[in-house]
Parts: C-alpha cells; sequence; structure tokens
C-alpha cells in the first residue's frame, strides 16, 4: 500500500476552506488520545487549550499582543519566501530593531516629547532593515548563500544586545542588573483599549499585512516578486531584476521585523533586557508558511499559532499539564496543517503495492 | 597542554561533524531538513535511556541512531509523500522533538550516565602525540572519520552517489532516467536523522554523560550552518567542523589566560568566521554553484 | 474518513462545552512560575523541591499550581496576571528576569500577596526574597586553599551580574585567609545551562593547570568533568555528590522549603507582611553538602567557618578587603553594606581576570 498523489489543474478552493478544518479535527483527536493517555480528561485539556483563552477580554488583548510580532515578522518573511529568498534570520532583524528603537530612550531619558516614539519606530525599522541588508549585500556581491548568513547574523545580533544590556546600557539605578533603565512614557507604545494592555503593534501587523496584500494581489511589484520566485529566467525576460528583488524582499521584511523588535520593547517589555524574543523570528517562519505565504492567511495563522501558547499555560495552570505536553501538542497542530495542505493542491490515493507494482517500474 | 586542548576539540567537533555530514547527505538529494536540533536532541535522550535501562552506551549509541531515523521519517513523510513545505515542517520538527524529548526525559534527569569508553587501537596508540588523539578515542568519533571518509566516496566515486546527486541537481530529469526520487530521499532523509541521532548519542554518553532538557543548545542549527560553510563537500565540512571547534575551545582558554576582551566578542567570533570563510569561498561563483544541490528544498512529484 | 467523523464527534463535544471546571474553593492557592524546567537539575528544580516539600507540609489545605519555562518579558506578565486571575492568593515569581513583571501585575490585584526571588523592587503587596549564596561560596574558597596543591583555582561563571560577581569575590576572600597568595582563575561560559559548554570551560580551566573547580552555572556537566579528570569540585545550586561521589567536596544548596513554608504560614494566620529578606545559612535558606573527600581538620575548619558565619560572629566581607585595583574598599573591621553587595560589579585583589563591563 502506498500514498500516491496527483496534482490537480488548479488549487482546490473546497479543500482550500476544508483543509485548516481536517486539521483541526485531527489534531483534537490526536491530541485528545495524548491527553487521554497521560491521565487527563481530554475535553478539559481541549477545552483550557482552545476556548478558555478566547472567554475573557484581557486574555483576548494578550493573545493580539502574542500575535503582533509574529504577524508582523510573518508578512514581511511572505515576500522573502515568495520571490525565492531564504531569510531565516528575522530573529536577528527583530533583535537590532530593538536595539536602534530603543537608542533614544535609554541614552536620552531627560527627553520627552510626543516626536520619541515617531523616530523609535522608524529608526527601529532602519535598523532592522540595515542588518537584513548585510545579508542581501553579500548575496548580491559575493553570491553568498542568504540561509547561512542571515541565520549567523542572529547569533551575534543577540550576542550584541546581550553586551549592551549587561554593559553600557545598564540601568545606573538598577544595582548593576542587566537591563536598561525603563522608557519614559512617551517612549513607551500607547495601548489600544482600556479594556486590557493590547497596544498599537497589533495595529501596525494588521495593516501591513493588509497593506502587502494589496501589494501582492493588484499590484505590479507584487507580480514581479511571483514571477522571480517561480523562475528566475522568466523573470529576467519580463525585465525584472533579481538582484533588486533581493534588496526589496530583504530590506521589508527586515524593516518589519525591526518595527516587530522596537514594538515588543516599546509596548511590551518597557526596557532593554539580554533577551527580548522567546524565539518569534523562527516561529514567524512557521506562521509564514502555516498561512500559505498570504498575508491575509498570515494574521490568521499568528492568532492560531499564539492562542496554543496561550492555550498551553492555561492547560497547565488548570489542569496540571506541563509545558512540554503543551510544545508536543502543538508540533502535532503544526503536522497536521501542513499535511492537511497537501489536499488543495494535490489528490490523494490510496493505491496497493499489487496494482501498482507494474506501472511504477516502467514508471 | 596543546594535546589536551585538542583531545577538548575533537569532542566538541564531533557531534557537529556527524550532523553535519547527515544533513549534508539529505541536501545533497535535494532536501531542506531544518529539524536537524529535534532529531538530534531525540538521539540524545533515547540513547541516554537505553544506556541507564540496559546498562549498555553500545545499545545506547543503536538507540540514538535508530530513534534519529525514526524520528526523520515523520519529516519524510510529510515532505516526500504529502510534499508539505520543507523549510515549515523542518522548523516544526524541532518543536516537536524539544518537546517530545523534554517529556521522554523527565524521569532520567540528575541520573549519572555511564560514559562511552575509548577504544584504545594496539600499536598506533603509542605513536607520540597522534596516538593518544586520535587512537584512544570512542567508538563515535572512529564513526564520524569513517563516515566522512565513507561519504567522500560514496558522493563522488560511486555509482548510487551519482544517482543521488544527480537527483539533488534535477530530480525531473533524474526521474526521466529512471531513478527513484521519492525512494532515494527517503534513504537520504533517513541518513540524516540517523546521523542526528548518532551525534545525540555523543552528547548524551561522551561529551557530558547525562540528560537534561535542550541539552543540544543550538547545535544543530551550527551542524546546519557547517554544512553550508562546507559548500556541501565532506572533507570541508570535516575541517569546518573542526575550525569551529576550535574556535569555541580556543575562546575559553583565551579567558582563562586573562584576556580582558569581553565575551560576548569571543563568542560571536564562531560565527563571524563562518561569514567571512563563507564569503571567501562564495566569491568565486562557479565552484558554489557546482557544489549547490541546484534543487533544494523543490518539492517533487513524479509525473505519471 | 472513520477517523475523521469520530474527530469530528470529539470537536463537537467540546464546542458543547462540557468541560468540568471544578475548583475547590476552601484550599488556598499558592502558585509558582519559573523561568526553566521544574525538571532542569539546576535553579528551577530548587524552587520545584521547594514546592513539593511547602504542598507536604501543607496537605489538602492548599493548592501549588505552576507555570514552567516561562520566558522573561512580555510572557511573564502574561502567566502572572493569568495566575492571579485564576485564583492564586500568593504568587511566589523564581527569576530576576520577573521583576517589573510581577511589579506590574502586583499593582493591579492588590489583594494578592506577590513575592519575587533575587529583586530589589517591592510594594505593599509585594516582597523580595534571596538568599546569601555568598556565605557558601567563602567556606568553599577556604575549603579550596586548604585542598589545593597549586595554589589556583577555576572557576565557571555564568554571566557578569551582581550576584555572580560577589560569588567570585567571597570565594577568593574565603581562600586568602587560608592562603594570602591563592589564585582563581575565572572563564565566562554566557549561560546558565549547557553541559557541553560547561564542560568545555571545565576542561579549559584544567588545562590551564588549576586543580580545583567551582561553578555558577547549573549542570552537573563541570564536576563531571573534574571527576574524571581526578580533581576535586564543589556543587551548584543542588548536591551534585551523584555525578562526582569521589569529586565533591561540598555544595551549595539551594534549600527554599522552609523559607517558602515559613511565608504561607504567615499568609495563612493572616500575618503576611511585605519585606525584603535576605536570609543566609543560619535561616536554612541554603544549606551546605555534606563535607565529603578532605581530611577531618580541613572538615573542622569548614564546620567551624559554617558555625561562626550562623551566629553571626564572621561576616565574609569584613576589612580589610582592597579591590582588584588596589584602592581600599573596606577598612579595618568594616563591613559590607548589603546595597554594596547587591550591586556588586568589581573584583577584590587576587581574582585573575577582567571583569566584563
Amino acid at each position: 500500500m502506498r500514498i500516491e498523489l496527483q496534482k490537480r489543474p488548479e488549487g482546490s478552493r473546497l479543500f482550500s476552506f476544508l483543509s485548516p478544518l481536517l486539521a483541526l479535527a485531527l489534531t483534537l483527536f490526536f491530541g485528545g488520545i495524548m491527553f487521554w493517555m497521560l491521565g487527563k480528561n481530554p475535553v478539559d485539556a481541549l477545552y483550557s487549550f482552545f476556548i478558555e483563552p478566547l472567554l475573557e477580554v484581557w486574555s483576548l488583548h494578550e493573545l493580539a499582543i502574542k500575535a503582533a510580532p509574529l504577524i508582523l515578522i510573518a508578512v514581511g518573511l511572505s515576500v522573502c519566501y515568495r520571490s525565492n529568498n531564504w531569510n531565516i534570520g528575522a530573529e536577528g532583524q527583530f533583535t537590532i530593531g530593538a536595539i536602534t528603537g530603543s537608542i533614544l530612550p535609554v541614552l536620552y531619558p531627560e527627553w520627552h516629547s510626543p516626536m520619541i516614539l515617531p523616530l523609535m519606530l522608524i529608526m527601529g525599522m532602519v535598523g532592522g532593515a540595515l542588518y537584513a541588508g548585510i545579508p542581501a549585500l553579500l548575496k548580491t556581491r559575493f553570491n553568498t548563500n542568504e540561509i547561512l548568513t542571515s541565520l549567523m547574523l542572529v547569533y551575534i545580533a543577540q550576542l550584541y544586545l546581550d553586551w549592551l544590556a549587561r554593559g553600557p546600557w545598564r540601568d545606573p539605578q538598577g544595582y548593576n542588573f542587566p537591563q536598561s533603565r525603563s522608557f519614559v512614557p512617551e517612549a513607551v507604545l500607547p495601548e489600544i483599549l482600556d479594556s486590557g494592555r493590547a497596544h498599537l503593534a497589533i495595529v501596525f501587523a494588521v495593516v501591513a499585512a493588509v497593506a502587502l496584500w494589496f501589494m501582492m494581489r493588484f499590484m505590479l511589484k507584487g507580480f514581479e516578486v511571483t514571477v522571480l520566485g517561480q523562475s528566475e529566467r522568466a523573470g529576467r525576460f519580463a525585465g525584472f531584476s533579481a538582484r533588486r528583488m533581493v534588496w526589496f524582499s530583504m530590506l521589508v521584511s527586515g524593516a518589519l521585523a525591526g518595527l516587530a523588535g522596537i514594538s515588543e520593547v516599546s509596548g511590551s517589555i518597557g526596557h532593554v533586557q539580554p533577551t527580548i524574543s522567546p524565539g518569534y523570528g523562527f516561529t514567524a517562519i512557521i506562521v509564514a508558511f502555516l498561512g500559505r505565504l498570504n498575508p491575509l492567511g498570515i494574521v490568521a495563522s499568528g492568532f492560531v499559532l499564539a492562542l496554543t501558547y496561550l492555550g498551553g499555560e492555561a492547560a497547565q495552570l488548570s489542569i496540571g499539564i506541563s509545558d512540554k505536553v503543551s510544545r508536543v501538542f502543538q508540533g502535532l497542530l503544526l503536522f497536521f496543517v501542513l499535511s492537511c495542505d497537501t489536499l488543495i493542491h494535490y489528490r490523494v490515493r490510496i493505491v496497493t503495492q499489487k496494482l501498482t507494482g507494474g506501472t511504477a517500474r516502467h514508471a | 597542554m596543546l594535546e589536551a586542548i585538542l583531545l577538548t576539540v575533537i569532542t566538541a567537533a564531533t557531534p557537529l561533524v556527524i550532523a553535519a555530514l547527515g544533513e549534508l547527505v539529505t541536501e545533497r538529494s535535494g532536501v531542506l531538513n531544518l529539524g536537524v536540533e529535534g532529531m538530534m536532541i531525540m538521539g540524545a535522550v533515547s540513547a541516554f535511556a537505553a544506556t541507564q535501562i540496559t546498562g549498555s552506551p553500545y545499545i545506547g549509541v543503536l538507540a540514538g541512531i535508530a530513534a534519529g531515523g525514526a524520528f526523520s521519517l515523520l519529516f519524510g513523510f510529510l515532505t516526500l509523500t504529502l510534499v508539505a513545505n520543507q523549510v515549515a515542517t523542518g522548523l516544526a520538527l524541532t518543536i516537536l522533538g524539544l518537546g517530545l524529548s523534554g517529556q521522554l526525559g523527565e524521569s532520567f534527569v540528575g541520573q549519572p550516565g555511564i560514559k562511552l569508553q575509548p577504544i584504545v587501537v594496539p600499536l598506533l596508540s603509542d605513536i607520540p602525540f597522534m596516538g593518544r588523539l586520535l587512537f584512544q578515542q570512542d567508538l563515535i568519533f572512529y564513526l564520524s572519520i569513517a563516515l566522512v571518509v565513507g561519504i567522500n566516496w560514496f558522493l563522488f566515486k560511486s555509482r548510487t552517489g551519482l544517482k543521488m546527486r544527480a537527483i539533488g541537481d534535477n530530480h525531473a530529469s533524474a526521474h526521466a532516467l529512471g531513478i527513484n526520487v521519492i525512494r532515494t530521499r527517503y534513504l537520504a532523509v533517513m541518513f540524516g536523522g540517523a546521523c542526528a541521532g548518532l551525534a545525540g548519542a555523543q552528547l548524551s554518553l561522551v561529551y557530558t554523560p547525562q540528560w537534561v532538557e535542550n541539552m543540544t543548545a543550538g547545535r544543530g542549527w551550527i551542524a546546519l550552518a557547517l554544512v553550508v560553510f562546507a559548500s556541501w563537500r565532506p572533507l570541508r565540512l570535516l575541517a569546518g567542523g573542526y575550525l569551529f571547534g576550535a574556535v569555541s575551545i580556543g575562546q575559553l582558554h583565551a579567558q582563562a589566560f586573562g584576556i580582558g576582551i569581553p565575551s560576548q566578542v569571543l563568542s560571536a567570533l564562531p560565527y563571524v568566521a563562518t561569514i567571512v570563510v563563507l564569503i571567501i569561498i562564495s566569491h568565486n561563483r562557479r565552484t558554489t554553484l557546482i557544489n549547490t544541490p541546484a534543487s533544494l528544498g523543490k518539492p517533487f512529484v513524479p509525473e505519471r | 474518513m472513520k477517523k475523521m467523523i469520530i474527530a469530528l464527534a470529539a470537536t463537537a463535544a467540546l464546542l458543547g462545552g462540557f468541560a468540568s471546571g471544578v475548583q475547590a474553593q476552601d484550599k488556598t492557592k499558592v502558585c509558582f512560575i519559573y523561568v526553566g524546567s521544574k525538571t532542569d537539575g539546576g535553579w528551577s528544580q530548587a524552587h520545584d523541591i521547594g514546592r513539593q516539600a511547602l504542598q507536604e507540609h501543607f496537605g489538602d489545605k492548599i493548592e501549588t499550581p505552576i507555570l514552567e519555562n516561562v520566558p522573561e518579558g512580555p510572557d511573564a506578565e502574561r502567566a502572572i496576571e493569568r495566575m492571579a486571575r485564576s485564583g492564586c492568593g500568593m504568587v511566589f515569581t523564581t527569576s530576576f528576569g520577573f521583576m517589573d513583571a510581577t511589579v506590574k501585575v502586583a499593582e493591579k490585584f492588590p489583594d494578592i500577596k506577590f513575592e519575587h526571588a533575587t529583586g530589589f523592587k517591592s510594594a505593599e503587596n509585594l516582597a523580595t526574597y534571596n538568599a546569601r549564596f555568598y556565605e557558601g561560596r567563602y567556606i568553599q574558597g577556604q575549603i579550596a586553599a586548604k585542598m589545593s596543591k597549586k595554589g589556583v583555582a577555576g572557576y565557571i561563571a555564568s554571566f557578569p551580574i551582581p550576584e555572580v560577581v560577589m560569588g567570585i569575590n567571597a570565594f577568593i576572600l574565603g581562600a586568602q585567609s587560608v592562603n594570602p597568595d591563592f589564585e582563581l582563575k575565572v572563564v565566562w561560559a554566557n549561560t546558565w545551562f549547557d553541559p557541553g559548554k560547561e564542560a568545555d570551560a571545565a576542561k579549559a580551566l584544567i588545562d590551564q593547570g588549576v586543580d580545583i573547580l567551582t561553578q555558577h552555572t547549573d549542570t552537573t556537566a563541570p564536576m563531571q568533568v573534574a571527576a574524571e579528570r581526578g580533581i576535586l569540585a564543589f556543587g551548584q545550586a543542588s548536591d551534585m555528590i551523584a555525578a562526582g561521589p569521589n569529586t565533591q567536596l561540598t555544595a551549595i544548596v539551594d534549600t527554599w522549603a522552609a523559607y517558602y513554608i515559613k511565608r504561607v504560614q504567615a499568609h495563612l494566620d493572616g500575618n503576611w507582611k511585605s519585606e525584603q529578606i535576605w536570609d543566609g545559612l543560619k535561616d536554612g535558606i541554603l544549606t551546605m553538602a555534606p563535607y565529603t573527600n578532605m581530611p577531618d581538620d580541613v572538615k573542622a575548619m569548614a564546620e567551624e567557618t559554617e558555625a561562626k558565619i550562623k551566629s553571626g560572629e564572621l561576616h565574609p566581607f569584613t576589612g580589610p578587603v582592597k579591590k582588584q585595583d588596589g584602592t581600599e574598599w573596606l577598612a579595618e573591621g568594616q563591613k559590607a553594606d548589603d546595597g554594596t553587595l547587591l550591586g556588586m560589579n568589581f573584583y577584590v585583589e587576587g581574582v585573575d581576570d577582567t571583569l566584563p563591563q
């Protein structure tokens, strides 16, 4: 017995709608079995994973806070991946964006001005973009593989932040503990509603997603991204420059990752500390693919992934499921979503060896 | 003292070399598996658990290999049979591996492990200096060298290796020539998983004979970097692995010696070095292109 | 297909909302949040052992839910708030990096008692607690000076924060009280938790000629290396004797249990107060693992020093002490104040290292 795929002439509408539901059903089923085997009530466990975090207003705010950086980074990455540029160093661009954006509030703490916040955001974006520019430069100039350089730059960025937070940027009144002084109120990203602490980052994320969706769908640039991504040769015939596309996609994704970084520091943390990201830059890669590299899909997948983090916590507290089990459950969900998406582009049939043995040999 | 330092470098470099070599084979067949860290940690926990239960680290080594190989099948099924995206699946594999290994290993935390003992090669181990470095090592070190040499021969001298490289370069035409693309890729992915598992076993049986969560601490990612650093060539990979090990051990010695450079700068050195070397070797456009598997990461579905 | 139907049925049941969120109202909830895993074999596990003892002590009277592996940042604030909202009467936040998050949540929930480990910000309903680990380091320094043949020890440090710098200084002061020429080599591993790197650091130090190792990182890897190379070493955070039966001289063991029981009792009795607690050996918040692998006279000296510290007769940071650059820090007989210790960012004389700034 084996599984055979047959390519559909075009993506199935039905399955692009059904596949996430199917994946969810499979996850619930197998996750339920896993919880049951661990001696937990599966219904309770699934309830606290998927429903509990959605029942309270404060929790919805937290969901937005968690989803915002994932979405911001992932929509930028979708442009990269669509154009066949493999930036996997968003984590580093996020970190550098946080650093450059924090220069003003950390080094000029006496400066109170409404100007400070917009400047911080711009500096964060510029920092992230410039940092993404390094692999872009190396790729266009020396033909260096961007997967590797962007990944290496992650570690360097993290160590640089570590050095700053423990060294020159340390709060002079902070007993030499490794964090900067707290940002002045003018440098803190405002909350959007009174009912919780969700701040402007989620607005940035949604705006960025809609803007990039518009670009990909209706603008020549979007077409250029798609064509160059599918075939560099075809793109050249159309008069597009692959080299310029490297720059464009890397700078866009770098800037968005940088914006996510400074938004996180300014809105959620309020000071600079040695580590600011629990791996957002890497998780966002998964978010980008779960959203099928479509900016609007990414908004949805960002919220789903954020929900699994919050749900994992809720399950730990209410029924004592360990953090590791939540990670396993998250992994299960990712696997099912990724495999069910196959149904969109392919017909799957299960064939027995007997029937296909002959044809396979001739193939 | 030099001898002692080199011994430390060998221990530090061996898991990187093995895991990277496995990934090199996987990538040569045209598949990019970013889940090395996840497979490695599964290998580490399985090797440790099997050793504790049976009392034999050799069974542990086998368990590590088996666990890595089995875990990679999950990746293979998704990316090869179901044509899911390789980058995302690899990352998901890492998430799953880190969680699962933590869960499986919970009861083994804090137990003192059993170390895989060195095998002394008669006569050769008496050679001054080199003897102690190269011929009084454990099984996994010998395996790492044998694997590098063997894979180098396999890729560039054997018929099957040639076929595999053909698949990596252009799966459509390899398929047209009658090569079974999917089967070969499954084998390559499993080899990568088995190597990652073996590397994990080295961590929990030789490097530090114990089990703690997250004990791979990013070594799977470094292995991925090494593959590209070596431009997909096993012998360069060996050199790169040892260079990487040497830099990271060297910075610790520099500190113990009392050189007053911020430790973050020293810690960043290996990564900077990788980028610099990478620029130097990829500056020559032609050599990089020759070695890069052209269909790396691209999905393949056989036409019927 | 069958599986799918079952799964869909499960979904339906779920959406029906048959969740049994039963909670006993009469139990007091005492919640703990860890930066690492509860089985990390180090810092977080030490707190979890304390929590288990606490649970055992009060039995049915309390519940002790936990959240583990919580990153220090916005996640921490959410996690702590979730605890506050889930009915916890007391919340222990057990990592320095949770400080600002704890402060923010404590402000929002004035009726809940918060306790933050190792920080310096407090409030009406937010206490801080810490242990004077340096007392144990001083004893270790003395033992090292007695036991080392070469007169030089190696110190595997994690990050240059005051807590770690304080430990290094206490160690060298203890050693110098026995052998004024004692030397200390320091390697910064830049991690709390990476067995491989800790082992590498241990090997590097041994290769540079130290014959006693001590560590301020969490895993037993350095102890294993020391055992393999046949030198002596000190354990950290927990009793690591299993990793080096013939190697470990003693270990500083984090024993939070006594403290947790004391504070929860106060909460139950209704006389909990916000305090800044910095307990030491005498309070049992840290204990020394049995003194092993040393001659009786060294053991007697260690026990005597421990007794003196407990009685308050000896303060490890008592002058005359010079800073590394030779300037005077503490005059004859002067004792260091807690503020300086908590913010310590300089070495005392005798450390062979440049403190990363």
